[in-house]
């Protein structure tokens, strides 16, 4: 266990400085490497972010300060299907809390959570600018515009059963 | 390979002879060209495939002189995918992938209108044709959005052939710094990110700091919720953004730019970067621009989804890569900004007007709007109102006749409560205030402000209680927590709120929340902080007697707070149907089939899912 745990840890490391190479070792890339290293795995693991401490040359946590301030870095891996629903105005007006009541509901999860087989999570995020489908959520990158719970409930039963 | 001025114009005189039957209502020649429209809203509903399928379709057909395009957002996106058909200004919508071959071969090879795909008006149901028929679009005046749904934001030869680069060529061979400041100062463009700050004043304190590094920044940062305005315009017209920004650089005399855009944005982000690139191959970003002695860059800085960093000064905390939490001012940016350089930020629709001012002088600009406010805004036209899009007026047009003529109304039925502007800083505005023309300075009087330019319809089954406290939420988890006002009073807002709409209020709530509003107002460190009460303060303003019957009388009459409200059969509606009791997932609905059923209030968890599952419109 440990000696697997040893070898994705030295991946992490060595994916997550071929990233940072990319960028010069200015501090102000500090965000620019996280957005990708947010999108290759998810989230950002801890050894990312000594990594990253290492590369830029500042404390672990001045990078750690940045990740919690920033509401699209997080500290533990997406499900393989990421629910996320819109609150913005638009969507909140036309009912999206009712969309969040039920997705908790069924996947007996809070927001930001993950469930325990790794298959769901869900979040709930401000606006993706797609205000003329309100209601909106998305599952991974895809868009369901003018949800209802319905629609909702078809689509997660869906993935549910799979 | 880099451009001189004359193979600019060289280009701008060719390109504009093949596009002009996109603006030439009179164009009489053979082309058609398919305008497939590119924005977010359309985006999500498949009109990339649309587009394909139209490619496809034409190639099979070996149809010659169409052509189909890819255009930024057209506005009307409750009724996307839109698609445009010029010269003949066909007005598509809700198009699906299967009604192509229906417009190519009805529309394009018989010339004959598909009156199925036509966008009906909502009281006569009629069908109309023309897009400057469109009641959506009779009152607008596009400045802003001028290129919006006209050019391919990704070719920049398109943009080229529409007066593009004609400012910057304008400012760097005729015009001094000087010059370009009093234009911008003539024409009254205020800031477009909601404060309203005078542009040209704004230029000049950045050209008259002394430094040898200076910045120029686009604030393209939109954290409003319900605003797509500057995602619009970067979608749909991204070289309008960058070109104003080389126009600052000389201004203002600095060689850098940084554009902060939202990481939600990606197409934004994406048509960008194909924008910077195609400037740098045409060495209109770099050194010697058009042959001149100007050198100006611009890099893409994404921001990580924190609604502070739209404030100026936490943005540029941002863009050095740190914690976005604003500065204490002054120092001002323009004095002390990125790396305590002199810096210019603006925001993307102010930086959208630049150029069409250089172009067309700022006589003809301040001809525009009110006495105080000149030009256009842009509105992200959004909730309980049948069109909902992207809309841009002239200062000075009431909300009535952006709600009810542009925006075709309320749906349902149901009648206008309120509109809320400016986001959660902003504030809601009644009906009896429908007719004030807007401006910055008129919306600030009645308790709300211009904002970014989110505009929140929403109808008599709105709680504004729950409005308000929907608003503290965001700024409790949005608040960067540098300063306690802020980091602690908007919580106990939210609080009591919370108490209130759980059926728990007491009528000292209602005085504890005015005080807490005004010291919080009074004490934030930032723009934040200091308007995170106006939802607040407003609805106290204007609705006060929600409040009360939700501490005293403990109901809610939108029935949006469960505690306050129960859920009912009409047994005069009810069919037995049955659709209901299917629909609960809690198994409160009892009934035999074709008679009349009921709701178990101990059961109920007032989800609502019976609602909107009846058919009858029996329950409520």
């Amino acid at each position: 266990m440990s000696e697997k745990r040893n070898c994705a840890d030295e991946r992490a490391r060595k994916e997550t400085l071929e990233i940072a190479e990319k960028y010069t070792k200015d501090r102000d890339n500090l965000i620019a490497i996280l957005n990708e290293v947010q999108v290759k795995y998810g989230y950002i693991p801890k050894e990312s972010q000594l990594t990253i401490a290492e590369y830029l040359n500042i404390p672990l946590a001045e990078v750690y300060g940045v990740i919690t301030f920033y509401s699209r870095f997080t500290l533990i891996p997406k499900g393989k299907y990421n629910i996320s629903i819109c609150m913005g105005t638009a969507c909140f007006v036309k009912g999206a809390k009712d969309l969040v009541e039920r997705a908790k509901e069924k996947l007996g999860i809070e927001e930001g959570q993950t469930t325990e087989d790794g298959k769901f999570s869900l979040e709930t995020m401000r606006c993706v600018g797609a205000c003329g489908l309100a209601p909106v959520f998305t599952i991974n990158d895809e868009v369901y515009g003018k949800a209802t719970v319905k629609k909702l409930d078809e689509v997660l039963d869906k993935l549910i059963n799979e | 390979m880099k451009k001189s001025i004359e193979d600019i114009e060289k280009i701008r005189a060719e390109k504009y002879k093949e596009l002009s039957l996109r603006v030439d209502n009179n164009y009489s020649g053979k082309q058609k060209d398919i305008l497939v429209c590119h924005g977010t809203g359309c985006t999500s509903s498949k009109s990339p495939e649309i587009l394909g399928e139209l490619k496809k379709i034409l190639k099979e057909k070996k149809i010659e002189n169409v052509n189909v395009v890819m255009v930024g957002c057209l506005g009307l996106c409750s009724k996307g995918p839109v698609v445009i058909v010029r010269p003949d200004d066909t007005f598509y919508s809700m198009v699906t992938v299967q009604d192509c071959e229906e417009i190519i071969n009805s529309h394009i090879i018989n010339g004959k209108v598909v009156e199925k795909l036509l966008c009906k008006t909502i009281d006569t149901k009629k069908a109309i044709e023309k897009l400057d028929d469109q009641p959506f679009y009779k009152k607008q005046k596009r400045i802003a959005l001028k290129n919006c749904g006209v050019i391919d934001p990704e070719i920049i030869d398109e943009y080229i052939a529409f007066d593009g680069f004609k400012a910057l060529e304008k400012v760097l061979t005729k015009m001094k710094p000087e010059e370009v400041i009093e234009e911008l100062t003539k024409s009254g463009l205020r800031g477009r990110g909601g404060a309203g700050f005078p542009t040209g004043m704004k230029w000049n304190f950045v050209l008259k700091e002394q430094g040898e590094q200076k910045y120029v920044v686009c604030n393209a940062d939109e954290g409003d919720p319900g605003a797509f305005m500057d995602r619009s315009i970067l979608e749909g017209d991204p070289h309008a953004v960058l070109e104003a920004m080389s126009i600052a650089g000389y201004t203002v005399g600095a060689n850098k730019g940084y554009i902060y855009v939202r990481a939600e944005y990606p197409i934004a982000v994406h048509r960008l970067q194909i924008a910077i690139d195609q400037e740098r191959e045409y060495g209109l970003l770099g050194k010697n621009i058009l042959g001149t002695d100007h050198e100006f860059d611009i890099e893409i800085r994404l921001g990580a989804g924190a609604f502070v960093c739209g404030e100026e000064t936490a943005l540029l905390e941002s863009v050095e890569g740190k914690r976005g939490q604003p500065r204490l001012k002054p120092p001002f940016p323009a004095n002390s900004g990125l790396w305590q350089k002199p810096t210019l930020i603006n925001n993307v629709e102010t930086y959208a007007n630049i150029t069409r001012i250089i172009n067309k002088g700022a006589d003809w600009y301040s001809s525009i709007g009110t006495e105080s406010s000149k030009g256009t805004k842009v509105f992200a036209l959004g909730g309980n109102v049948n069109n909902v899009g992207l809309v841009e007026v002239p200062m000075g047009t009431t909300l009535r006749e952006i709600i009810f003529d542009i925006g075709g109304g309320i749906p349902n039925g149901r009648t206008f409560k309120a509109a809320q502007t400016g986001g959660p800083s902003g504030g809601c505005i009644p009906e009896k205030y429908l007719d004030t023309p807007i401006d910055y300075e008129s919306l600030k009087e009645i308790g709300s402000m211009m904002g970014s330019g989110g505009l929140i319809v929403m109808d008599d089954s709105k709680c504004m209680v729950n409005l308000a406290k929907f608003y503290l939420d965001f700024t409790v988890s949005e608040s960067c927590g540098k300063c306690t006002p802020c980091r602690v009073g908007t919580k106990r807002m939210w609080e009591i709120l919370d108490k209130i709409c759980e059926g728990n209020g007491k009528e000292e709530d209602i005085e504890n929340l005015r005080t807490l509003a005004k010291n919080i107002c009074k004490a934030s460190v930032c723009g934040l902080g200091q308007t995170a009460p106006n939802p607040v303060i407003s609805t106290l303003k204007y609705f006060e007697d929600e409040y009360r019957e939700h501490v005293i009388d403990k109901s809610c009459r939108a029935k949006e707070c469960k505690n306050l409200t129960m859920i009912e059969i009409d047994p005069e509606k009810c069919k037995g149907c049955d659709l209901c009791k299917k629909a609960c997932p809690a198994n409160a609905i009892t009934g035999e089939v074709t008679k009349v059923h009921e709701i178990d209030q101990n059961k109920c968890i007032k989800c609502r899912s019976c609602v909107s599952a009846c058919p009858f419109k029996a329950i409520s």
